[in-house]
Formats: C-alpha cells, sequence, structure tokens
C-alpha cells in the first residue's frame, strides 16, 4: 500500500532522462505508464532510489504505420490507442485482437505498450504480440540508439537487456512480406486477470498462401514462448484442417507450462492447442473469402 | 381522506434512497474518512508463514524511524492482560502472537506513527525470528493422529478438534435408510470464501484521558455487540465506551467478529494519549478477517423409487481456521446448518457435524450465509440434483413432488424447525416457464450433437431468517432481540433510531417507509439513525438477513405504540370517547362523521401543547422486539449454461430468480438485494475462492487471485415475485438480504453439472473454474477442490 | 504550504525531501508540498480533504479510487501525487455544479445503481469517461467500459441502467 522513499525527477527530453540514469548506476527505473512499477513499489516488491518520469518528455506518443507497412509504436503510446484503432485493425490485426485484453480499461489508459513489453512479465500479451510479429525494440543510451530483437530483449522474468542508462523509446514491427493477418486469444478468468494461457499469431499471406508465419505464447513459461519454429510448416502453403492440427500440437509442445491453480500443465497446453487451431481456422476462413 | 401509501413512501414504494444523496456526491463518511485532531495511524506486521514458533522479536531499529511513537508486541499485550481476547464463540483468539503464530496474516507487530507510510517502513523494519511447523490446511490432516497440535495454548484441548455436535432422530433415520429403494450419496467441499466487502476493516480509537470516556470509530455491524465485548476485555466501563460505525463500505458478515486490530487501536490510543487509526489494507483483510463456508459434505438422501423422500443423513466436517471465532448463536456449534432441506416433506433426518482448527485464518460463518444456511442449502439442491439422476427422474418434478405443499403449513421439519408460509410450488412453476424448461432437454441432446454441451440447474429452498427467539437463540448470552426508538416532533416530523447498523441494505430509506405505513408520517419526514451506541438503543446488529425480521418489526411495534397515544390524543381533541375514533393512513377521525378528524401532524402539536388530561407531554417511545420465530422467505432459482467443450469454459445464458420474500418494504431495495446476491453466487461458482499450498501459504490473499466478478462477466438477471406474507412479522415481511447467496449457487453448479453429466461426473467443487470443467468432460470423475492446491510440476 | 498526509503543515520534516506541484482540482489550482512517495489517491483524500475517492484494494484491481485526469479515468492509487504537476484531475466533489447534479449522480440515484457507495464515486467517473466519449452505449459497450470497477453490492445490473438513464438524459439535454 505504502512505497518506500525515493527520489523523483521529471526530465524533459530524453538526453536528460538518460543523464539521471546514468548518474544513479542501476539505482534509477523509468517510469511511463507506471501500472505495474507502481504496483510492485507499492507492494515494496521493488524499492527504487530515483524514479525517472518519462511521461514529460514530448514526441514519444505516437504510434503509425510507415508507407512500407513497418509499424513504430512510441514509448508514451498508451493501450488504449491501439484499442479500436483503424491503423491497427488494417495493419497489425493480432496487435487489434490483443489491445482489448490488456488489463483492464482503466489501465489501458495510462499504461504503455513499450512499457509493457520491458517490464518482461511472462503473462505479457505485448511481449507474445512483438515475438510473434518479429519486431524489436529501439532503445537510447548515452552512445546513442541501437535495436533490439525480441529474441534479445527478454532474457528471463521481469528481466530485459536494457543496459542501466538505456531507455526503450520505440517498437517495431517490421515491413511484411505480405499482408499481415492474425489474431490474439486469451483465457483469463475475468477482465484483469492473470492469464490461464494465451496465444499470439501474426501471418504474412499472399493471397491464400502464407508467406510469413509467428506464433508466441504468454503464461506458459517462465518468459515469452517464441513458436515460430513450430509454425514454419505454414510457409509456401494454403492453411488447410490438416495444417492447422499439426501447427496446434506443435506449437502446444513448445509451451512449458506450470501446475498451479489455475490448471495443470496438461491443461494449459490443451489451451494453447485450442487456441491456435481456432485463430488459423479463423483465418482460413477469411483468407478464402477474401480470395 | 386517506393518504396514498405509495405516494408517502410507505410499503410498496420503490422509494428512491436517502443515503445515496451522501454517496453520490462522495460525501459519505467511512471510517478512513474521519480525521481526529492528533490523530496517529498503525500498520499490523504479519506473520508470513502459517505456523511457526516465534523465537525472537527485536523492534530496535523500528523506533529509529522519525514519526514512530510506539510499537507494541504480543509481549506487551501479554503484560496487559491483553494478548489473547475472546471469542463470539467462546474460544479465545490471540491480539497479538505470543508464542506461535498459527495462520499465515496472523497479526504479530503493530506500529503507531505519524502517519501509515511511516509506520509500514517501520513495520519493515521489525526482525522476527521464526521456527517452522509443520501446516494444517484441511481437517482430514488436522484429524488424523500424528497431525500436529496447532492449540497448544489451550489446555484440555483433545487434538486438533474444535466440537462434535449432533441433531435428529438417528435411529429413526437409519431405520429409513434400510428401507429405502434407493440412496443417493454427495460429497463434496463448500471452498472458503471471503466476503470481501469493497471497503477493509478498520477504527479509530480515542481514549479521552480527561474524561474517561473511549469513543472508538469503527466499521462494525454489530457497535452494540463491540461494546460489551470492549467492556469485558478492556475492563473499562460500559458507559464509558462509545462505539460509533459510521458509513460502512459493506459487510456481508466481515464486519461482525472482533478484531485483533480493533483491541490493539484502543491500547495504543491508551497508551500514546492519542486517537489512533487503523486502516486495515485488502490483503490484511483477506488474509486474516472472517471468511465464510469451507466445510466438507457426506451426504445420504433414502428413496422410494417413485421418488419420496424418506430420509436424510449428513455429515459435515467443518474448517475453523485457528480461532474458533464463529460469529453465530452460542447453541448452535455450526450455526443453523440443520435448516437443510427445510422446504421438502421428510419424515426424518439426522445431522452429524465435527470442526477442527487449521493453519488458516479464524472465522466460517460470514459472508451473506444466514449462520451456515448457505452450507445447508447448497448441500441440500447438490443432493437433490444428485438424486433426482439416480433416480432417473426430472429435476422439477422431484422437487415437486416432495416440496412441502401449501395445505401443509405451519410444518415441522424434521429438526424440529416450525415454517409458517409459502407457495413453493407456485415459485416452481412461475420460473421453470421464465427458463424455457419445456422442451429444453430435446434442445439439450441436439446441442450435444453439434459439440455444445446446454445445461439448466434448479435451485430451491427456504432458509430460516430473523434470528431469534429469546428462547433458543444468543450470542455470548445476549439474547437475539432487536430494537426500535420514535420521537415524533411537534411538526409530525421524526427521528427513528434502531439497534440495526446496515452497510447498503437502505435502512435510512426503509425504515422510515414503515413508520410511514404504520403513522402516515411521509417517509420523507422520518430521520432514520443507527450505529452509535451512545444514542442507538441496544441491538444486535445487521448479519444474517436479521433486520428487517426484528428490527424491522420493532419499528412497527414502536409506531404503533405511538399511535396508540395519538389516538387518546384524537379522542381528546376531535372531544369523543376514544371508542368513537378510526384511523385511516394518517388520520383519526369519528365514526359517525368521517368528515371530522385529525391529522398525525395535529396530535403530534398537540402533544406538546395540548395534551388531555393527565396525560404525560411528547410523543416518542421504543419497543424491544423478540421474535415469536424465525422467518421463512422461499427461493427458486433457474440458470441455463453453455460449455465449451474443449476448453472447460462456461457462459450463462439466462438466469431466472423467484423470490418470495413475503412483503416488500420497497421493491427496488428488495430487487438490488436479489441481484448482488447472485453475483456472488456466480462469483462462488465460477472463480472466487481462498485456497491453500502444502506450507499454508493463502492462495487468495490480494485481489490478483481472489477474484470477483467484473461488471462484464456477470449475468444479467431476471427478476420474479410471489408473495406470501409472513404470518407472524407485524407486517408481514420476511426479509431477503441474503436469499441469493444462499440459494445461488447451487443453481450455477448444478447447471454445469447437467450439462457435462453425460460423462458421468455428478460433483465438480466450486469455484468451477475452466480447467476443472475440462478435467471432469475428459475423466467422466468427479473433482475435488480441496486444498492443498498443487503448485508446480 | 506543505501538505504531508493528514494536517498541513508549516513546513517539511526534517530530512524529507519533498516537492512542490500544483494540479487543477474540480478546476481549482492547488499548490502543495509532496514526497514523491506519496500516492495521489493519498494527497486528494488526505492533503486535499477530498474523501471521496476511496481505497479499495493493494494490487491496483478494483477502480475505488479512480478519477479522470486530463479527461481519462485512472486509478489514483496507481499514480504518485508529483506525476500530476500541471495536469487537471476531477473528482467525484467535481461532477455537481453548486444547484445541479450531474445527470450521471441522478441516474445513479434513479436506478438503485449503489447499496454502501463505496464504489459508487469511481464506478461515475469511469462511466462519465465513457459518456463523454460515446453518448449513446449499448449495455455492452457499458459493461466493457465499467469492467475495471468492482462492486460487490449490486450486480451491476441497476449500474448499467443508471448509465442508460444518464445517457439518454445527456443526449436530450444537447439537442
Amino acid at each position: 500500500m505504502y512505497p518506500s522513499r525515493f527520489g523523483y525527477e521529471s526530465p524533459k527530453t530524453i538526453e536528460e532522462a538518460i543523464a539521471l540514469l546514468d548518474a544513479h548506476a542501476g539505482e534509477a527505473k523509468v517510469l511511463s505508464g507506471g501500472q505495474s512499477l507502481i504496483p510492485m513499489i507499492k507492494l515494496r516488491f521493488s524499492a527504487p532510489e530515483m524514479l525517472v518520469d518519462i511521461n514529460g518528455i514530448e514526441g514519444l506518443n505516437y504510434h503509425r504505420v510507415d508507407p512500407d507497412g513497418s509499424i513504430h509504436i512510441g514509448a508514451l503510446c498508451r493501450h488504449e490507442e491501439l484499442e479500436n484503432c483503424a491503423i491497427m485493425e488494417e495493419h497489425a490485426p493480432t496487435i487489434a485482437a490483443a489491445a482489448p485484453l490488456v488489463s483492464d480499461p482503466i489501465v489501458r489508459t495510462r499504461g504503455t505498450f513499450v512499457g509493457s513489453v520491458c517490464h518482461a512479465d511472462p503473462q505479457g500479451d505485448w511481449s507474445a504480440t512483438m515475438t510473434a510479429m518479429g519486431g524489436h525494440i529501439v532503445a537510447q543510451g548515452p552512445k546513442g540508439t541501437r535495436e533490439i530483437s525480441m529474441k534479445d530483449f527478454v532474457i528471463g522474468p521481469f528481466q530485459n537487456t536494457l543496459a542501466f542508462n538505456e531507455i526503450a523509446i520505440e517498437a517495431v514491427i517490421p515491413a511484411p512480406k505480405g499482408v499481415r493477418v492474425g489474431s490474439y486469444l486469451k483465457l483469463e478468468r475475468r477482465v484483469g486477470d492473470f492469464a490461464t494461457a494465451s496465444v499470439a499469431v501474426s501471418l504474412e499471406m499472399n493471397g491464400e498462401t502464407v508467406v510469413g508465419a509467428g506464433i508466441a505464447l504468454a503464461s506458459v513459461g517462465g518468459r515469452t514462448i517464441d513458436a515460430s519454429e513450430a509454425a514454419q510448416s505454414l510457409v509456401g502453403k494454403k492453411i488447410t484442417p490438416e495444417l492447422i492440427a499439426e501447427v496446434a500440437a506443435a506449437v502446444a509442445a513448445t509451451a512449458e507450462p506450470r501446475t498451479d491453480h489455475r490448471g495443470s500443465s496438461d491443461y494449459k497446453r490443451q489451451i494453447v492447442k485450442v487456441f491456435v487451431s481456432r485463430i488459423l481456422t479463423g483465418l482460413a476462413n477469411t483468407s478464402q473469402k477474401a480470395a | 381522506m386517506a393518504l396514498d401509501e405509495i405516494k408517502i413512501g410507505g410499503l410498496g414504494a420503490s422509494r428512491r434512497r436517502v443515503e445515496d444523496n451522501r454517496f453520490i456526491r462522495g460525501k459519505g463518511n467511512y471510517v478512513d474518512d474521519i480525521v481526529l485532531p492528533g490523530m496517529l495511524h498503525m500498520e499490523i506486521l504479519r506473520s508470513p508463514v502459517a505456523h511457526a514458533r516465534i523465537k525472537s522479536i527485536d523492534v530496535s531499529k523500528a523506533y529509529d524511524i522519525p514519526g514512530v511513537r510506539l510499537v507494541l508486541t504480543g509481549e506487551m499485550m501479554a503484560a496487559r492482560n491483553l494478548a489473547w481476547m475472546p471469542t463470539l464463540s467462546y474460544d479465545t483468539q490471540a491480539v497479538l502472537a505470543t508464542d506461535k503464530v498459527r495462520f499465515q496474516g496472523q497479526e504479530v507487530a503493530a506500529v503507531i506513527a505519524d502517519d501509515p507510510y511511516i509506520a509500514k517502513d517501520a513495520c519493515e523494519a521489525i526482525v522476527v525470528e521464526y521456527e517452522q511447523l509443520p501446516a494444517i490446511v484441511n481437517p482430514m490432516q488436522a484429524m488424523s493422529a500424528d497431525a500436529v497440535i496447532i492449540r497448544d495454548d489451550k489446555e484440555n484441548q483433545p487434538g486438533n478438534k474444535v466440537f462434535d455436535w449432533e441433531i435428529g432422530d438417528k435411529a429413526a433415520t437409519d431405520k429409513a435408510f434400510a428401507e429405502a429403494d434407493v440412496i443417493s450419496k454427495m460429497e463434496l467441499h463448500y471452498p472458503r470464501s471471503h466476503p470481501s466487502p469493497m471497503e477493509t476493516c478498520g477504527s479509530i480509537a480515542d481514549y479521552d484521558r480527561a474524561t474517561g470516556k473511549l469513543t472508538v470509530y469503527m466499521t462494525s455491524q454489530a457497535p452494540h455487540i463491540v461494546r460489551a465485548a470492549v467492556a469485558m476485555v478492556a475492563e473499562l466501563p460500559e458507559h464509558m465506551i462509545r462505539i460509533v460505525s459510521p458509513d460502512l463500505g459493506g459487510g456481508f458478515g466481515n464486519k461482525v467478529p472482533i478484531y485483533p486490530g480493533y483491541v490493539v487501536s484502543i491500547l495504543a490510543s491508551i497508551l500514546t494519549e492519542r486517537p489512533v487509526k487503523w486502516i486495515e489494507d485488502k490483503t490484511g483483510n483477506l488474509i486474516s478477517t472472517g471468511f465464510g463456508r469451507d466445510v466438507y459434505l457426506q451426504g445420504e438422501l433414502a428413496l422410494r423409487k417413485d421418488g419420496k423422500m424418506l430420509g436424510m443423513r449428513m455429515k459435515t466436517i467443518s474448517d475453523h481456521g485457528a480461532f474458533y471465532a464463529d460469529a453465530q448463536p452460542s447453541k448452535f456449534k455450526i450455526g443453523l446448518m440443520h435448516s437443510t432441506f427445510a422446504c421438502y416433506d421428510i419424515p426424518t433426518a439426522h445431522l452429524e457435524s465435527v470442526g477442527y482448527y487449521t493453519n488458516k485464518a479464524p472465522g466460517g460463518v460470514a459472508y451473506r450465509c444466514s449462520f451456515r444456511v448457505t452450507e445447508a442449502m447448497f448441500f441440500q439442491e447438490r443432493m437433490v440434483h444428485a438424486a433426482a439422476n439416480d433416480l432417473g427422474m426430472d429435476q422439477a418434478e422431484f422437487r415437486r413432488m416432495n416440496l412441502v405443499q401449501d395445505d401443509m403449513f405451519p410444518y415441522r421439519t424434521a429438526f424440529g424447525f416450525l415454517t409458517d408460509s409459502g407457495q413453493y410450488g407456485k415459485c416452481l412453476d412461475i420460473g421453470l416457464k421464465a427458463i424455457g424448461y419445456d422442451g429444453y432437454k430435446a434442445e439439450q441432446l441436439e446441442a450435444r450433437k453439434r459439440g455444445k454441451l446446454i445445461g439448466i440447474g434448479i435451485s430451491t429452498m427456504t432458509e430460516p431468517l430473523g434470528a431469534g427467539n429469546s428462547r433458543e437463540y444468543d450470542i455470548l448470552g445476549i439474547k437475539m432481540f432487536d430494537s426500535a426508538e420514535l420521537r415524533v416532533h411537534m411538526s409530525g416530523k421524526a427521528i427513528l433510531r434502531t439497534g440495526a447498523m446496515n452497510q447498503g441494505q437502505g435502512h435510512q430509506t426503509t425504515w422510515a417507509q414503515i413508520v410511514a405505513h404504520e403513522l402516515g408520517i411521509p417517509a420523507d419526514d422520518v430521520t432514520v439513525e443507527e450505529g452509535d451506541t451512545d444514542t442507538a438503543p441496544f441491538g444486535m446488529g445487521t448479519y444474517a438477513s436479521r433486520s428487517t425480521p426484528v428490527a424491522g418489526a420493532a419499528v412497527a411495534m414502536v409506531s404503533r405504540k405511538i399511535r396508540a397515544k395519538a389516538r387518546k390524543i384524537a379522542a381528546h381533541l376531535l372531544e369523543v370517547s376514544e371508542e368513537d375514533i378510526e384511523w385511516e393512513l394518517g388520520r383519526f377521525y369519528v365514526r359517525s362523521n368521517k368528515e371530522r378528524g385529525v391529522t398525525i401532524q395535529d396530535c403530534a402539536m398537540a402533544a406538546y401543547s395540548n395534551m388531555p388530561d393527565g396525560m404525560e407531554p411528547g410523543l416518542e417511545n421504543n419497543a424491544y422486539y423478540d421474535p415469536p420465530n424465525l422467518t421463512w422467505p422461499f427461493a427458486a432459482y433457474f440458470v441455463k449454461v453453455e460449455v465449451d467443450a474443449e476448453t472447460g469454459v462456461w457462459d450463462v445464458l439466462k438466469v431466472v430468480a423467484v423470490d418470495d420474500c413475503g412483503v416488500r418494504i420497497n421493491p427496488m431495495v428488495v430487487e438490488g438485494q436479489i441481484m448482488g446476491g447472485l453475483t456472488e453466487a456466480y462469483a462462488m461458482a465460477s472463480m472466487q475462492y481462498q485456497t491453500y499450498d502444502e506450507e499454508g501459504n493463502c492462495i487468495g490473499a490480494n485481489y490478483m487471485d481472489y477474484l470477483l466478478p467484473t461488471a462484464w462477466e456477470t449475468p444479467g438477471f431476471e427478476l420474479h415475485e410471489v408473495v406470501t406474507p409472513c404470518p407472524h412479522h407485524p407486517i408481514g415481511a420476511k426479509g431477503v438480504g441474503e436469499c441469493a447467496t444462499v440459494a445461488g449457487p447451487a443453481a450455477f453448479v448444478n447447471a454445469v453439472i447437467d450439462a457435462v453429466g453425460h460423462t458421468g461426473v455428478r460433483n465438480i467443487d466450486m469455484p468451477m473454474m475452466p480447467n476443472r470443467v475440462y478435467e471432469a468432460l475428459m475423466t467422466g470423475k468427479d473433482i475435488s477442490g480441496m486444498p492443498p492446491v498443487k503448485m508446480g510440476d | 504550504m506543505t501538505s504531508l498526509y493528514d494536517e498541513v503543515q508549516a513546513a517539511p520534516a526534517p530530512g524529507v525531501a519533498t516537492r512542490r506541484v500544483t494540479i487543477k482540482v474540480n478546476g481549482d489550482d492547488r499548490t502543495v508540498d509532496v514526497e514523491p512517495r506519496l500516492l495521489l489517491a493519498h494527497l486528494l483524500r488526505q492533503g486535499l480533504k477530498l474523501t471521496g475517492t476511496h481505497s479499495g484494494c493493494d494490487s491496483s484491481n478494483c477502480g475505488a479510487c479512480v478519477i479522470l485526469f486530463d479527461g481519462r479515468p485512472i486509478k489514483s492509487c496507481t499514480m504518485l501525487a508529483v506525476q500530476a504537476d500541471g495536469h487537471s484531475l476531477e473528482t467525484v466533489e467535481g461532477l455537481a455544479t453548486a444547484s445541479e447534479l450531474h445527470p450521471i449522480q441522478e441516474g445513479f440515484k434513479e436506478e438503485h445503481g449503489l447499496h454502501c457507495g463505496f464504489c459508487t464515486p469511481g464506478m461515475m467517473l469511469a462511466a462519465k469517461a465513457l459518456l463523454d466519449q460515446n453518448n449513446d452505449p449499448t449495455e455492452d459497450e457499458i459493461r466493457w467500459a465499467l469492467s475495471g470497477n468492482l462492486c460487490r453490492c449490486t450486480g451491476y445490473q441497476n449500474i448499467v441502467k443508471s448509465v442508460l438513464w444518464a445517457a439518454k438524459k445527456m443526449r436530450a439535454e444537447s439537442n
């Protein structure tokens, strides 16, 4: 309920923010949406010496699709801006499907997409989405910017590879090879619950043929599970019921769930299998209709 | 001219609520809103482990933090004889732990500081050394021969057993079972659930050394009981203790017990000579305060092959946590569990009940339970559902043939209760029609072919409300009457005070409606107050749906006393004798000349300015009501669900509720109570429970794990009404606050079991989370939710 | 001017670093010195004596603390008071004018949208945020928008009716 004491700064530029992180040598944390960080400091699971609030920095709240089809989401883009968003519905349907399922509607007005990815929660909807879509984080530090792929960005539960003096300023989904289709399913017992299992599917289509496939899972392992390998059998083919069954089983096998009061590990794998199957079946039907 | 009762806000008026005026403006007065000059803040340090000896407590670093005024430990409490306190069930409970901690979250120390942030900092600086002991998380572990003894603080404590109790005719019941054609059995666990009102518990204790008076603002559903208990424990004289329950943000039974935090805050105020505020956080509330349920059922029904119930046997095993702190009438160790099957005509029954200590939070009687009636009726309707299936009979017809018929009242149940009124069959018919019961079996079969699993569940029950008559009911020896005091001012406006204490039920609105009904004084002209022991007449508080039956009756009775005096005044004003006076709503008139009359307001004025010779001036009175019997509302609930066979997720398609709670004071308020209760039923059936792992860690001690449904998951409700007035209640009302929480859960469970029962499954313990439903479908086996829960592979 | 929890004091306590912030609350600028760790909900309730915003949980799940921050609903227990510097807040106390209730407040009373009243301020403000963006919501849209606000008493059905009542009145008033 009551955080321990910390210092607070509200820089007006990214450079100022980075300088503050640098000066506090690992004892400072970035505050953006705060919907994950503040609950943790209230319960005293986290006790940073200094919070660097980036909400006052101009130019970080954007989300756009570039002419090449790449998607750019700025550090201060709030979850709710991606919900009921025409750009996302057209160019990033996986994001559009996941957006309403992130936490609850009040959290979505403050929490940020990029902040959520940085938080590296194994339950994280956006980490799974970014992984399925092959995205990367753009980090800025004292020496400039660098790109970090999702694979290299999260190395464990709540552990990302940002240096102590780096800030994630943007999330990028690269230009697709074809038309992006996809969806996101999450089994939660109620709005805002920890998920029992979540599946993000992002395909790139050339007509009815799959030219790129990405699948990622949340809540069924110590970190986001990249199951894209198991989806590669789709590439170059049309989505058939046989392929769906094969991919669903293969993806379920990549899950590493833990038995807990939400269900046994077998049950969670079953949910993964069913969700992959349902999403792919839906996408197959839509692509047939579109063709 | 008689007044229009609805227009003046009498019985049957859906009068808009008086309390809303402040709540919608954010001007409620909850305990945490109150600030007293010089007030300090208290935080409690809780045990992280479930069962351990305390080897040492070092508070020295806490005092190093600026702003810390006092740190209290069990040892300091013990020096003042306050380390242990009596519970409402004649056991003792630790206030601050001394020798051992006995459940995760138990109170170990308290810090009093300038603000709660500092108090929390100081709590973190206290170092406690624990030596862990094995944790017991269910009664089966508790009863085993080599189980560690939890209550080694008590002399003559037999293992971990709390009590043994039985009721009913065992011989006759055994005989009925011997002669039965079919015996239907059911075993299940009603899991631990927590009332979790939105507002947690808290107190502001203010001991005024100058006057010697202790004032405690606190979250209590029964302030007078608290005053009596504090007088006992703190050895302060009763007239120097004032307990004030201001606005309460929900209660549901959670705010009946007396918690260690209250007692510590009182001592802290005495020692610091300043007001001390303690507001629990949500984790503290969930992990340590009065929960509901956690009872195991072994039930059997003896049946004739045509479906007639011949006898019922029930054994319950209850989990009381570390201290026996149930808030229930003292004569009944397992509350009113023996009201089970009261709506059915069964010649004989026997109930055996045993309770155990475990390393979990103390309690068991809470959460809108009407004193364990939630368990009684859940067990009943789950047994009835299974029995109908075992017989191959339709659920509705099996109930109909066994329900007490209208012409059988008054009806003495096998356990000795006297039910007095109802139209059970009519309620059943209304609900069956509304849920679309006709032809649904065919729909179910057809849908199953398409891979869709549909089910309908029924739950019917009558429950005992309004505890209770002084012959049988008491808490700590105090009889369970209730009270009302009414003073009519000279202009005919009035102030009413009762011994009840609502937490959202709308007494400020509804009690005035009873006065309007009895006296014709418009409800808007009646101020209603509750909760301050200095001004309110003695009452046993609001829980177990007892207020309308008992306090409401007292309101009617005191109004009638006022009317009787006003009649004499009217006769004096009209210059006739009292025998010539007639009453219509709001007015006395001369029988032979109806035009000649005086209003109640005229009488009020006269009570101050024109009294008859020899009559005491003023127009006020009080009434203490000892209810002659319990009241018996009836409920019939119907739920239709659809289960997704691939995931176990189930959706509610429709909920129909038929309630007969007698005369409804305020229909809008009654319907609100039913919908709130149905939501709690849905919550328990689908997602809400507390469980424990092998080490006694509580899962369900915060809102991430303890799930309350939101507006999104919660279904809509279709409500129907039948009115069978209560024959003994002054206004024919029966009470309704808990009915839906009592009868609701079984309707949801029966619906899901109906949807998946073709696999052979007879039971899935609540909450029926998707993984449990899926497992049932896959295995065809019953699913138990008994703790400990397995964590990790 | 310093506000440290309950009582406004003349100077900050020794050794405690504070920050001066100016926040517009219900239209009035308020300037206070606060510790960075002070939660916004506590500044409102204790420092500014606006106790209509409630504290209902410790895990940011219940919504009893919801207020409007630059017009959008936020959980005031999950924001630091210092973060509100330069921003505009609306609490339940700002809903009514001197002479009139807001239609949402009227709707909650008219349709029995509250019992104990504890969740009500947060619920009404979340509903207001919805109606400010969508003045003719469906029942599903209302339930979705309020799914971050827990209520233990009402069962939500009458809350939905209250919001529908308010929406109808607001549409009529804007015509």
